[in-house]
């Protein structure tokens, strides 16, 4: 005991004061809105579903950031663009005709299917296109290179698609059945809000069994754990590669799909925050690990949802909605100083690091 | 090492010349089909020498400038060059868009000012502090620009109208309403001046439509930190609180969040209220206005947002959702020929209706400028304009009774030259339809 409080230099004893005083805020935050309690039962579990859906957003978004990380160690941040394009091309040239004709309503299933599938294969297309030309001549780069090129793929994107479709609001139509409540086990959820959930755990299974039984996916991990050693072994790196973005970001372009079943509105500015919000999420739930991202993902976005509530409006924060963000951060710090790998992340080898 | 030497010499030459080439400002003469033979007489008396042969550069000996904060002179050949400062890219574009035609039509109704040509420098204000600044910036380092219409935004007139003042400039906003801009204990700063209302009026009008006309007694309100939703949101409230209602929920959201439901889901929880003020912009307006449908507890509320939410975007965007919501804003019923041949011109030029709801005001603030251009230039015998800083600035404070499209323009200390006329509308078949006051 001695010999720790010796160890502790001021660095150290500042970093826990710092957890101290964020988990005392957050836990009397806390307290003090459940004996206030200005919410009802029915409120706090649609703040937990809202929170919910908007995780698995994230998630299937962050798995994009993961997987590539995981294989090149780079963080792709035109991502989020490979999000925004598939559904920004779905709505104009699939989802708004359909809607006009009718179609839309008559084969709601059909119509979704065929527009999950537009966005999907744009989304990869698009990724595919940005690996080829934008970040496999920098492969051997320093990492701060690919970094930066992502970053200017990203604006390439953004600004592209504004030229195409324009800088308005697209409005994305929702089928009927999609409107309105389900019942599921006494709770009222958005069908929009179940959907997304219900597809999410059928891509994340899908995905899971794509990386861990098929071929292609161990090809990936083999790449992900060692790249030289994979090339002895005859496996086409960069082959694994392509694969590994075209899988990110097919997961974007259904991730598209939802938030505009959702937000019911597209925009060539969408995929920036939701792109940056998923980036924190991989992180947080560890990057390199496909289920961290799933974690943080549904972790940020249940904090996004729930946070402000729970923890700011019992300390009498006026406007604590405003806060969301800082409260998203505020986490992110948190877990990462008391586990700096992420909630489900393993410890970086020096050369992963 | 002579080589060496050539080749230093010649970066320097070359960066000379990129320099030189920078500091000449681009004069593209605006098309002007008709110069429409506005008197180009003097109303000052002429002076006798003619102008040197750089008149921007060499001041004519004949005139002296005793203006406090300099002259700016305009050479005989030289257009009168005025800048905008809208929100022309991005979600609110059609809001900035439209009040930059109503820029472009009263100067090509001008034509010639003084035997000068008219020339627009648009800027974009990004409806954002940052946009503001950059833009202010990018301005009162021209030293050929004569003043500013904008911004479209108050979030960006805050900063902007700092810039804009401390170099000594003047501008004149057709959609600012934000009440802190011409509250000298707040953001005013002296050469502000904007011919949109100040949202203390249109607060205090949309709380007692909803106290008064529809009845309701409880509200809550949503703004999202923007100086000028904030300000709409407080006015609302306090004029509310004011005339007897209650106020359940005065909370904010971010700029570019999607996910307004939990912060409804707080509204509801506070209340739930019956009527729900969000004067916020496009496109949180819309996500708001969805999702608030969606929340247990708001589906008896009335929602209503204000003229940062009135574009042909939002009204696409929002559709069939928004029936029975309501919408605060200028009101753009304008009697008159004028407004009549305005809006004529208007389809002719850009081929649609009206875009948003401050095109006149644009119109109004800047043939305010042209006028008092009129009045305070001082002309050499060759045309050469000499205009005084704080004379425009003096002679823009001091207007009074100047007949516009949006009314009879006056104004304040501070100011506020508005003559504001406030309206209630509702969405039909994508058009917003004026339903208060009567007429």
């Amino acid at each position: 005991m001695r010999q720790r409080l010796q160890d502790l230099d001021w660095i150290g004893l500042y970093l826990w004061v710092l957890r101290a005083a964020i988990i005392i805020l957050v836990v009397w935050g806390t307290i003090a809105t459940i004996i206030d309690n200005p919410y009802s039962p029915r409120q706090w579990i649609d703040l937990i579903i809202f929170g919910i859906a908007q995780g698995s957003m994230y998630a299937l978004i962050a798995i994009g950031y993961t997987l590539v990380y995981g294989v090149l160690f780079m963080i792709n941040f035109a991502h989020g663009e490979f999000f925004m394009s598939g559904i920004m091309t779905a709505t104009v040239f699939v989802a708004t005709p359909l809607a006009a004709t009718g179609f839309m309503n008559r084969q709601p299933l059909l119509s979704l299917l065929l527009i999950a599938v537009v966005a999907m294969v744009v989304s990869m297309s698009i990724a595919v296109l940005t690996e080829r030309a934008a970040y496999r001549p920098l492969r051997k780069a320093p990492r701060l290179v690919p970094l930066i090129t992502a970053i200017g793929a990203s604006f390439f994107w953004q600004y592209y698609f504004r030229g195409l479709f324009g800088s308005q609001v697209i409005p994305f139509p929702v089928p009927d059945v999609m409107k309105g409540t389900a019942s599921i086990l006494g709770v009222e959820i958005l069908k929009t809000q179940l959907t997304v959930i219900v597809v999410t755990i059928i891509m994340l299974i899908g995905l899971n069994l794509f990386i861990m039984r098929t071929r292609t996916g161990k090809s990936i991990r083999a790449v992900a754990e060692d790249k030289d050693t994979a090339a002895l072994m005859g496996i086409d790196v960069d082959r694994a590669i392509t694969i590994t973005f075209a899988t990110g970001a097919s997961m974007a372009g259904i991730a598209g799909l939802l938030y505009a079943l959702v937000f019911t509105q597209v925009h060539f500015f969408m995929g920036f925050f939701p792109g940056l919000k998923a980036f924190t999420a991989a992180v947080l739930g560890g990057i390199g690990s496909i289920p961290g991202a799933a974690v943080g993902g549904l972790f940020l976005g249940l904090i996004e949802s729930v946070g402000p509530s729970l923890f700011l409006q019992g300390l009498g924060i006026p406007a604590p909605h405003q806060l969301k963000d800082v409260i998203a951060f505020v986490m992110l710090v948190l877990v990462l100083i008391f586990r700096p790998q992420g909630i489900l992340g393993e410890r970086l080898t020096e050369k992963k690091a | 090492m002579s080589n060496r030497f050539l080749y230093i010499l010649s970066v320097l030459i070359i960066a000379s010349m990129v320099l030189a080439a920078c500091a000449q400002p681009a004069t593209e003469a605006p098309a002007v089909e008709e110069p429409a033979a506005e008197e180009p007489a003097a109303e000052e008396p002429v002076v006798e020498e003619p102008a040197a042969e750089e008149p921007v550069v060499e001041e004519p000996a004949a005139f002296e400038c005793t203006d406090e904060l300099g002259c700016l002179d305009y050479g005989p050949e030289e257009p009168i060059r005025i800048a905008s400062a809208l929100v022309i890219s991005g979600p609110n574009a059609q809001l900035g868009q439209d009040s930059q035609y109503g820029v472009e039509i009263a100067m090509d109704w001008q034509g010639q000012v003084l035997g000068h040509d008219l020339e627009l420098q648009a800027e974009d204000d990004g409806c954002s502090a940052e946009g503001g600044q950059t833009a202010g910036q990018k301005i009162v380092s021209d030293p050929t620009i004569l003043g500013v219409v904008g911004t479209s935004c108050s979030g960006a007139g805050v900063p902007m109208s700092q810039v804009i003042s401390e170099a000594n400039y003047f501008m004149v906003s057709p959609s600012n309403t934000a009440p802190s801009l011409t509250d000298p204990d707040q953001a005013w700063n002296p050469g502000y001046y904007r011919t949109a209302h100040n949202d203390k009026v249109q607060g205090a009008a949309m709380a007692d439509y909803a106290f008064n006309e529809l009845g309701l007694t409880s509200a809550a309100t949503i703004h999202d930190g923007d100086p000028y939703t904030e300000g709409l949101a407080n006015s609302f409230a306090e004029s509310f609180k004011a005339i007897g209602g209650e106020i359940v929920e005065f909370t904010a959201i971010n700029k570019g969040d999607t996910d307004m439901r939990p912060v409804l889901t707080a509204v509801a929880a506070a209340g739930p209220p019956q009527f729900l003020y969000y004067p916020i912009f496009m496109p949180e307006c819309a996500f708001m206005t969805k999702q608030a449908k969606e929340v247990d507890g708001l589906e008896e509320t009335v929602l209503s947002a204000a003229d940062g939410c009135i574009s042909a975007d939002a009204a696409e965007s929002i559709g069939e959702d928004g029936v029975g919501m309501f919408w605060s804003g200028p009101d753009i019923a304008f009697a008159g020929e004028t407004y009549i041949k305005f809006k004529a011109d208007y389809k002719e030029k850009y081929g649609s209706d009206t875009l948003s709801v401050f095109h006149a005001h644009a119109f109004d603030a800047t043939n305010m400028i042209v006028a008092c251009v009129e009045q305070v230039a001082v002309q050499d015998d060759d045309g050469t304009l000499h205009i005084g800083r704080q004379a425009m600035r003096d002679c823009l404070g001091a207007t009074s009774g100047f007949e516009g499209i949006t009314g009879t323009l006056t104004c304040d200390e501070y100011g506020d030259c508005a003559d504001p006329k406030i309206s209630v509308s509702t969405l039909e078949n994508g058009e917003y339809v004026k339903i208060w006051p009567e007429e």
